[in-house]
């Protein structure tokens, strides 16, 4: 455990907020990398994933490509990006690397979310007269909103991971402790970049989880409680093949 | 290419220690995660203290979990154990839930039927829940087995030489076919694992046929209230 020691004696040095990296730059580019990718996979993801399940058309070609997308290594995915594109576009092939390994995720909440609304719900705003514009906006989005919110949850945590990876290339952030402790050997460096690593995701993740609890519409939220235990059971039944984004957004709840 | 067909050994041994690398933690995990999974469906309470611990787990980025672990394991780093046990935890991670929703899917009919035929407890599950929930727990080891298939690239950042070695090898020599060859096979690899994953499917879950599982409009967040 004297390495713990070590290692949190070595983060809560005086020193950390000054030097060639200091903390605070350290964890401002971990957290600019990720938001900035999350966000344009949101813009490419969350529309497409709307479509999907507002049509149910196209629902076969997203699961391949989440399928697919799964089995790239993004590791060796940034690498090539950055031999391709050149050293010196670096920050662009590593953004585009966390894009599409965001995209998967934000698309399966996004159209799982839709897919999952009672389709008495929707059949009933039909017969009210709701155009399918007030539809989506009206009912489906608000319903699925927690399963979106769960998917960009699993994607932000595979970025954020993922960019603690890519200080490999020199990317910095907090992930760099752990790469330039490895090739020096300095243990509490290694392991002080490994705990603020883990922080960081368990802190996003826990944000996420209240997040996705506040976005369930009122109403829901109140049937849930009558409906108990049951109703949250028929949920977990009927879903053979969720992501596992979804289904780590899932596990806090 | 010519990178490729002078380096065909290389590839071909990095594909053998990443194949070992990734395959024992799914049947390791795979071993784990039927008696937890069960224990965690059998009994609601510890249900979302296994699914909360499991899923924080998983939360914990893979370059920060290969090393936190080592440290308090006490192993070495750079050792194979290291990403092996790192793969199996995340494995496990998705595992629980797929064994849990496989066993909620268990139509509770059959399940009241065979207890009434005289299965016990024990026989009742190997010989009924465990098959029949066997579609939803091969979705979930087709996920995992993906998932750390190219997972276990990053065991290179800590020493444990596999496909990934590939790419750090290839970025500091400026070599792209090397590079893309790491990416094509590890691609290549998860295919194989995962046709391999189907057709066991098959051959022991005769009667879900070609038809696999049939999506069921899945049963709203909001149909709670509907009931």
């Amino acid at each position: 455990m004297n390495l713990f020691i070590d290692a949190f004696a070595w983060i809560f040095s005086p020193d950390r907020l000054s030097g060639d990296l200091p903390l605070q730059l350290a964890l401002f580019q971990q957290l600019a990398y990720t938001f900035v990718s999350v966000v344009i996979a949101a813009l490419i993801a969350v529309p497409v994933g709307w479509a999907i399940g507002h049509t149910g058309r196209g629902r076969e070609v997203a699961v391949a490509i989440s399928g697919a997308a799964r089995a790239i290594p993004s590791f060796g995915l940034l690498i090539l990006l950055v031999l391709l594109l050149g050293v010196l576009r670096k920050p662009e092939a590593a953004v585009i690397t966390f894009v599409i390994l965001a995209i998967p995720s934000i698309l399966a909440g996004a159209y799982t979310g839709l897919e999952a609304i009672d389709r008495r719900v929707i059949d009933a705003g039909r017969a009210m007269g709701m155009t399918e514009w007030q539809i989506l906006w009206r009912i489906e989005v608000p319903l699925g909103l927690p399963l979106l919110v769960g998917g960009l949850r699993a994607g932000t945590l595979q970025v954020v991971a993922t960019v603690a990876i890519a200080a490999y290339i020199g990317l910095g952030g907090l992930g760099q402790y752990i790469i330039s402790g490895l090739q020096l050997r300095q243990l509490d460096v290694i392991i002080g970049g490994a705990i603020l690593v883990a922080v960081l995701a368990l802190v996003l993740d826990a944000l996420f989880a209240i997040v996705q609890h506040l976005v369930v519409p009122r109403g829901i939220r109140a049937g849930a409680v009558a409906a108990g235990s049951e109703g949250r059971k028929k949920t977990s039944r009927t879903a053979p093949e969720r992501p596992v984004g979804v289904t780590t957004a899932d596990a806090a709840r | 290419m010519s990178w490729v067909l002078d380096n065909l050994g290389l590839i071909g041994g990095l594909t053998l220690d990443h194949l070992r690398q990734s395959v024992i933690p799914l049947v390791i995990g795979f071993i784990i995660s039927v008696p937890l999974g069960w224990v965690a469906w059998r009994y609601r309470l510890v249900r979302s203290g296994v699914i909360t611990i499991t899923g924080l787990l998983y939360t914990i980025p893979s370059l920060a979990l290969l090393i936190l672990l080592p440290s308090v394991l006490g192993y070495s780093i750079v050792s194979e154990t290291n990403l092996i046990v790192a793969l199996a935890i995340y494995a496990v991670a998705i595992l629980v839930r797929s064994v849990a929703d496989g066993l909620d899917s268990v139509d509770p009919g059959v399940r009241q039927a065979s207890t009434a035929i005289g299965y016990g407890t024990f026989r009742r599950f190997w010989a009924v829940d465990f098959p029949l929930a066997g579609p939803v727990i091969l979705a979930g080891l087709r996920v995992a087995a993906a998932s750390t298939i190219s997972l276990a690239t990053v065991g290179i950042l800590v020493g444990v030489i596999n496909l990934g070695y590939l790419f750090t090898n290839g970025l500091q020599r400026r070599i792209i076919p090397e590079v893309l060859a790491g990416v094509v096979v590890v691609v290549l690899l998860a295919l194989l694992v995962d046709f391999v994953l189907v057709v066991a499917g098959r051959l022991l879950m005769p009667w879900t046929r070609a038809t696999a599982v049939r999506r069921v409009r899945r049963a709203p967040i909001g149909a709670e209230a509907a009931g």
